[in-house]
């Protein structure tokens, strides 16, 4: 049995490289989060220190003197998202629905990828398709009805009212909606599955109707994972920039009609960042990039966390 | 536990305690493995007896929060002590699992992959290494046009006889068999026990298995096992035909478990 | 009795129609755009795409320089991302059983995975773009690996999981240390997913636009010096059909049509290979 000693210690030696390595590789992505967080900090400094907390809550975007404030574009991008949720999670919930209990087996693979495809096309092709070929038809179809049969009712109306453009904070909604789908459905029809099949079995055993299990068995057992998947859209949601910047007409007001244009954080970057001038500007387009970064990070954080809790009652069961 | 025998102990363990972290599932275990024989241990599951053969060799240590107390001698050396080398070791005692353990290469990197480990041997003696350990796992025969497929594509029981090869192309000292036949068929498990019994020549052989008659039919000593405790240790033969603990009985006949 | 059965009926059967409903809308945006995207790219995908340069406006041309320039960014931004996404996800996945390092790390990993990417842009502008005063093609292929990373540390993680510890027993038995183990042995079982992880974060970085706008820029000409401004697909998809010439419109559908179905060819393709290793494993 030839052993060779010095061949062992120098094994000893790799292995220890190798665990740091990649060890300095994990630390280094805990490291890229503190430089992304530092990095947009700085930047933003001038901004903070020039407007404060005032800069939250200011409507005002004025370049020629100036005076920034941030309400607009976070306003913008918290209604689009709320929208397209709202679009969105009965959407995904039917299409998840679908997927697990009713498609035939031989369809279930191939509709679960071509949805999941959706979450493939890059958000610029949304963002032209949206502003070439979605604007001008809801603003010639849906947009005149609306304003006719919705924009008169008492309270709601004037959120639906306004000039048919095709293009504001409506358009950007529904697009948003499309390319969160084949995340949130994702996640139900993962969490979906997990539902032990005797829990099912036993309720169909006494009688219930597909659509009973769903709602009374399947859907309390992992609202978790549903509340958690519905963060991860929203999470998505948030941060899209390209197909937003086509179709919501970026202008910084704050109009009451979710038919006007408007803005949203991440389109205000796309569309004035490279053109910013004075450091002033740059630095209040950074702070933006601040606070959506903040918000997703938040966001994303409740959905980890509730997807983490209904995995961990998962190893619990069984 | 001694068992009444003459033979030279090639691992013998001392006061032996085993925990998941606080949980004990070994409990002062002491006895002696004879030199080139076959060790069977038997028990009902959760006795301990896989915990036992995973410290042999120090198996447990990629897992946290498991830990042994006591002593395992071989060699003169305590297989426990901190400062063993763990790939040394390794290299001393083979292990067979329960499934088989094809690596994701072809047949004959399988087999090479331990030996290269520790030796650097010519294109030619690595070839006939290979042969060798193929012989002796009785596998030659049915690989020796095909050693460039990936040991994926064999049978269950010719993987597990690829998995003894590798184990002992290294040429081991010991050789630990957990439940190597738990996942085969009946033609495989017997080709299986039939090497066992030439392979134990060469090796010192410790095998776990739930099944007494296979136990009965490959064994030299059988140790039987349960909820930790070591309860009787002995000639394979006296054990079956003549315990002389009750629990034990009970055990081999079927009575329990 | 038989009321309450049949309104039971009823809504079970108005609750699986919307099921179907749901599952027609989703497709149905799907087959529009595909179908938008061949409709108005098709007639002007021809070979002076792949062969001439972005033309100025009012004039023909292609996207020959835009193609290459994405090409390389993301050939660059893969191979600096993957690397340190594989040795990460090692990590987690074979060493990260002690300790806070592991269970942070793929929290903040996970939160990565779905951050902003106009974020990441920002902040390589931030750190390189301004230090060095100009726009380029390596900012660019900074800010695709940083988008890399986290998804091919999911994916190695949770490929590397998928394999079974006996096989990590087995080699160790042999005496393998720990470093050989994984990179001969589990790292190899894994391969097929991690292969397919590394395809879908390609697929991922080949459109995306918002954060080239602040790193790489845009390029009119042909350039392949990785230090200056580049053209990339997205990008010039982006300026062409927001601007009023026809030609460039028309070239931007031509883009879209052609990035659009690389991207979900590639997705396909990552798929079926995942399953082909799945079972003959």
């Amino acid at each position: 049995m030839p052993l060779h000693n010095a061949r062992l210690q120098r094994q000893t030696l790799y292995d220890t490289i190798f665990r740091n390595l990649t060890r300095v590789a994990a630390f280094g992505v805990l490291a890229l989060l503190a430089a992304i967080l530092g990095s947009l900090v700085m930047g933003s400094m001038p901004a903070i220190h020039a407007f404060g907390f005032g800069f939250l809550t200011n409507p005002e975007w004025d370049p020629v003197n100036d005076h920034f404030g941030a309400l607009v574009p976070i306003v913008g991008t918290i209604v689009t998202s709320v929208i397209a949720l709202i679009i969105a999670i009965p959407v995904s919930f039917g299409i998840a629905l679908f997927l697990t209990e009713l498609s035939p087996r031989v369809l279930r693979r191939p509709l679960g990828v071509a949805i999941e495809l959706l979450a493939g096309i890059p958000s610029i092709i949304y963002g032209m398709w949206g502003l070439f070929i979605f604007a001008p038809l809801f603003a010639d179809n849906v947009e005149p009805w609306l304003n006719q049969h919705i924009g008169t009712l008492p309270y709601i109306g004037p959120f639906f009212s306004g000039p048919p453009m095709g293009i504001g904070i409506m358009t950007a909604s529904i697009i948003l909606a499309i390319m969160v789908i084949p995340f949130i459905s994702s996640v139900m029809r993962d969490v979906f599955e997990v539902v032990p099949t005797m829990i099912k079995e036993s309720a169909y055993g006494l009688g219930s109707t597909t659509w009973e299990v769903m709602l009374s068995i399947v859907l309390p057992y992992t609202k978790v994972g549903v509340a958690g998947g519905i963060m991860l859209g929203l999470g998505r949601a948030l941060g899209e920039t390209m197909a937003v910047t086509f179709v919501i007409g970026n202008s910084h007001e704050l109009g009451k009609s979710l038919l006007n244009p408007g803005n949203s954080i991440s389109s205000a970057l796309a569309n004035e960042f490279t053109e910013a001038v004075g450091d002033l500007y740059t630095s209040s387009l950074i702070e933006l990039g601040l606070i959506l970064f903040f918000i997703t990070f938040v966001v994303l954080s409740i959905a980890r966390y509730m997807l983490h809790k209904l995995g961990q009652r998962e190893g619990k069961v069984s | 536990m001694k068992a009444e025998n003459n033979e030279k102990p090639r691992i013998s363990v001392k006061n032996l305690n085993f925990f998941y972290g606080k949980t004990r599932a070994l409990k002062d275990i002491n006895l002696d493995i004879a030199e080139k024989k076959v060790t069977a241990f038997i028990g009902p599951s959760g006795c301990g007896k896989s915990t036992l053969l995973r410290t042999f060799n120090r198996m447990y240590q990629l897992y946290p929060n498991q830990t042994a107390t006591g002593a395992i001698m071989l060699d003169g050396e305590n297989i426990l002590d901190k400062g063993q080398d763990l790939n040394k070791l390794r290299a001393k005692i083979g292990m067979v699992f329960q499934k088989p353990t094809p690596f994701p290469m072809s047949i004959y990197d399988n087999i090479t992959f331990g030996v290269k480990l520790y030796e650097s041997l010519s294109k030619n003696d690595m070839n006939e290494r290979v042969e060798w350990a193929l012989q002796k796992a009785a596998l030659w025969t049915e690989v020796k046009d095909k050693m460039n497929q990936s040991g994926m594509s064999l049978s269950g029981g010719q993987q597990q006889r690829l998995c003894i090869a590798r184990a002992i192309a290294v040429k081991p000292e010991v050789l630990l068999l957990d439940e190597p036949t738990s996942a085969l068929d009946p033609i495989s498990t017997a080709h299986i026990e039939k090497l066992i019994d030439e392979l134990k020549e060469d090796f010192t052989i410790a095998i776990v298995t739930h099944n007494m008659q296979q136990a009965a039919r490959v064994s030299d000593f059988t140790a039987y096992m349960y909820l930790g405790d070591l309860i009787e240790f002995g000639e394979t033969s006296t054990v079956f035909t003549n315990p002389k603990r009750k629990e034990t009985e009970d055990y081999i006949t079927g009575r329990f478990g | 009795m038989i009321d309450l059965y049949s309104r039971r009926r009823n809504a079970n059967r108005a609750g699986l129609t919307l099921s179907i409903l749901a599952m027609s809308f989703g497709l149905f945006w799907l087959v529009w755009i595909l179908w938008t995207l061949l409709v108005n790219g098709l007639p002007y995908l021809t070979s002076t795409v792949f062969i001439q340069m972005t033309p100025p406006p009012g004039s023909s041309g292609g996207l020959f320089n835009a193609v290459f320039g994405s090409l390389l960014m993301t050939v660059f931004g893969t191979l600096i991302g993957t690397p340190i996404g594989i040795l990460a996800g090692t990590y987690l996945a074979e060493f990260g059983q002690r300790g806070w390092l592991a269970p942070v790390t793929r929290f903040i990993n996970d939160i990565l995975l779905s951050a902003p990417s106009i974020v990441i842009g920002l902040f390589v502008y931030e750190v390189y773009v301004v230090q060095v005063k100009h726009f380029s093609g390596w900012a660019g292929t900074l800010t695709l690996a940083i988008i890399v990373i986290p998804i091919v540390i999911r994916t190695t993680e949770n490929m590397l999981r998928l394999v079974p510890g006996t096989l990590r027993e087995a080699a160790a038995a042999l005496g393998a240390p720990q470093w050989k183990v994984i990179n001969y042995v589990t790292l190899k079982a894994a391969r097929a997913g991690i292969i397919t992880g590394v395809m879908l974060a390609i697929a991922r970085i080949s459109g995306e636009t918002a954060p080239l706008l602040f790193t790489a820029l845009n390029n009119q000409f042909w350039s392949d010096n990785m230090n200056k401004p580049m053209a990339n697909l997205p990008v010039v998809i982006f300026q062409f059909a927001m601007s009023p010439y026809s030609d460039w419109q028309h070239l931007a559908w031509a883009g879209a049509l052609l990035i659009t179905f690389s991207v979900l060819a590639l997705n396909i393709l990552a798929r079926i290979l995942f399953r082909q290793s799945a079972t003959t494993h």
